[in-house]
């Protein structure tokens, strides 16, 4: 498992792997990890701010202060601390090229 | 088997208010719908981790195991028996006029209602320090739901920061699942928590626990704190910088922060619903205006943290008065609420106990450089804050204009007490003479596909 991330998992790791794409690299997370979850166990932060130089990794994890929206490759983003990972997600830290 | 009865009763948030108010309605005959935004009921402090994760309740909640036991029993039998309607995973964006619009997975919809509960909640309530804009800081609900709904530390070395029992409380919990806490942080000082002394008695046993918990923290435990930055590099927090009650300054190196000073209410719904609000002195916050039963006005009711900020148990016993004064309203029996009024005017002492305790740090907000971050969604400053209220005056909507403090995604959920603070200081006023910010729906992001769909 790789452990250089944000998060240290110290319950519940008895759990089946999942694999998705972060900026095209293949991540690996465990089944019922929330998106900031997954990206956070191998990386340090989920977005760059739009109004800052510094990197951003979520504040409240309840839905509400809307730190964590994540760029999906299709374009929509994703709140990540509500949303459950899903075997071959494909996420991205920057917008989609072309994005409107 | 019930269907949706009429007249309708739509319940909004299924933590302990909104369950114990469900079952009331159940009890009494009738079928409400609940809109919840959790995957299951419980809500924050009962939240339930996904399927497949294995810690027993007791490993979950600690000594409120049996309750959370018995309020998710209670509401998955009344969802498996259809005696309700639960929409999880489903956010009530705005209200108008007997209408819910409900951003729900499947896009949005429209969900008429006769009388409305809104149970929704509280979150924490935070005071901005520098640095607090860097990947790293938490606020402490976050810490607890990490541990409770992933099993994960948000950080190797851990640091918290705030007051009130959600400090002690995370720590101990944190502590007690292997995570390295280098420090907790209260600034609130001891002469000041004995100030709430006697409304803390109200509930000998709790504040008891509070004070075991408390000492398991250790040395790592200092009251009365001066915060004054947190430390960043390229990945992220990498240290706080403090002082120590006696004025010691102290450099404390970690890679996560949790901060939260108590609660602050949920208001936005009922703001939109169009409920009346009052300035708590003591709770430092507006809080929407409801009698003894939670009854508002208009066929609107309020229960729980999102009213008065009481705690869980609190919220059950709101949760079950709303629903009554909502029967009573229709006309029909109602269960007896002598004893539950009892107990939440000893429940109310005890709150009133903490927030003397634990208080709102004003003095350290009035103080904060210009350069410090107030608004996190959008990095307004302080002094932006400041230079707005001289440019337009100490009116809170004015100074949101003006500096755009407020309109970022998060509503002003998390700026809105410290802004206050910050336009009351320039403008030589008090916060709750600024006002409040406007509630604006959608009170949740939703993107304009789902509503283009909905009409």
């Amino acid at each position: 498992m790789i452990t250089a991330g944000r998060i240290v998992r110290l319950a519940e790791r008895d759990r089946e792997e999942v694999q998705f794409l972060l900026d095209g690299e293949t991540r690996n997370a465990l089944d019922g990890d929330t998106v900031l979850t997954a990206m956070l166990a191998s990386g340090h932060a989920l977005r760059s701010s739009e109004f800052g130089p510094e990197p951003r990794a979520g504040f409240c994890l309840m839905g509400a202060c809307q730190d964590c929206w994540v760029w999906q490759e299709a374009g929509p983003r994703l709140r990540a601390c509500t949303t459950l990972v899903v075997e071959g997600m494909r996420l991205r830290t920057t917008p989609p090229e072309n994005w409107p | 088997m019930s269907e949706p009865s009429s007249p309708r009763i739509v319940i909004v948030g299924a933590g302990p208010a909104g369950i114990r108010a469900a079952a009331t309605l159940v009890e009494a005959g009738l079928h409400p719908v609940v809109i919840d935004e959790g995957h299951r009921a419980g809500g924050q402090i009962y939240r339930r981790p996904p399927a497949g994760f294995v810690r027993t309740p007791e490993q979950l909640y600690g000594s409120e195991a049996d309750k959370a036991r018995a309020l998710h029993l209670l509401f998955d039998r009344m969802a498996e028996e259809a005696r309700l309607t639960y929409c999880a995973r489903s956010s009530v964006i705005a209200v108008h006029e007997g209408r819910l619009h409900v951003l729900g997975e499947g896009g949005a919809e429209v969900i008429f209602y006769d009388r409305l509960i809104l149970a929704t909640g509280a979150a924490d309530r935070v005071a901005p320090i520098p640095g607090w804009q860097n990947a790293g800081v938490y606020s402490l609900g976050a810490a607890q739901i990490a541990l409770k709904a992933q099993g994960v530390a948000l950080g190797r070395r851990i640091v918290l920061i705030g007051s009130g029992p959600l400090l002690t409380l995370v720590g101990a919990q944190l502590l007690k699942a292997g995570a390295d806490v280098a420090a907790v942080l209260d600034t609130s000082s001891w002469r000041q928590q004995m100030r709430g002394f006697w409304g803390l008695a109200a509930r000998p046993i709790v504040a008891l626990r509070g004070l075991v918990l408390r000492a398991r923290l250790g040395r790592r435990y200092h009251a009365g704190v001066t915060l004054e930055r947190i430390e960043a590099d390229a990945s992220g927090v990498a240290a706080l910088r403090w002082r120590d009650a006696g004025g010691g300054e102290r450099h404390t190196p970690c890679d996560m922060v949790g901060m939260g000073w108590h609660l602050r209410a949920e208001t936005h719904l009922a703001d939109l619903a169009g409920c009346a609000f009052t300035y708590d002195e003591q709770l430092r916050q507006w809080l929407p205006k409801a009698d003894r039963m939670g009854r508002a006005g208009n066929g609107i009711y309020l229960a729980g943290d999102g009213t008065r900020l009481l705690g869980a148990d609190g919220a059950e016993i709101a949760g079950r008065l709303a629903a009554a004064a909502c029967l009573a309203d229709l006309g029909r029996p109602v269960p007896s609420v002598g004893a539950d009024l009892r107990r939440l005017a000893l429940l109310d002492r005890f709150a009133r106990g903490l927030a003397q305790a634990f208080p709102w740090p004003g003095a350290l907000v009035r103080a904060l450089p210009d350069d410090t971050i107030v608004c996190r969604c959008e990095n307004v400053t302080a002094g932006a804050v400041r230079q707005g209220t001289t440019l337009g005056g100490g009116e809170a909507n004015r100074v949101k204009s003006l500096s755009r403090v407020g309109m970022g995604r998060c509503q002003g959920r998390y700026c809105q007490l410290a802004a206050a603070e910050l336009i009351a200081a320039q403008a030589g006023c008090r916060p709750e003479d600024v006002g409040r910010f406007r509630g604006q729906a959608p009170v949740r992001p939703a993107p304009i596909g789902a509503l283009l769909r909905e009409s």
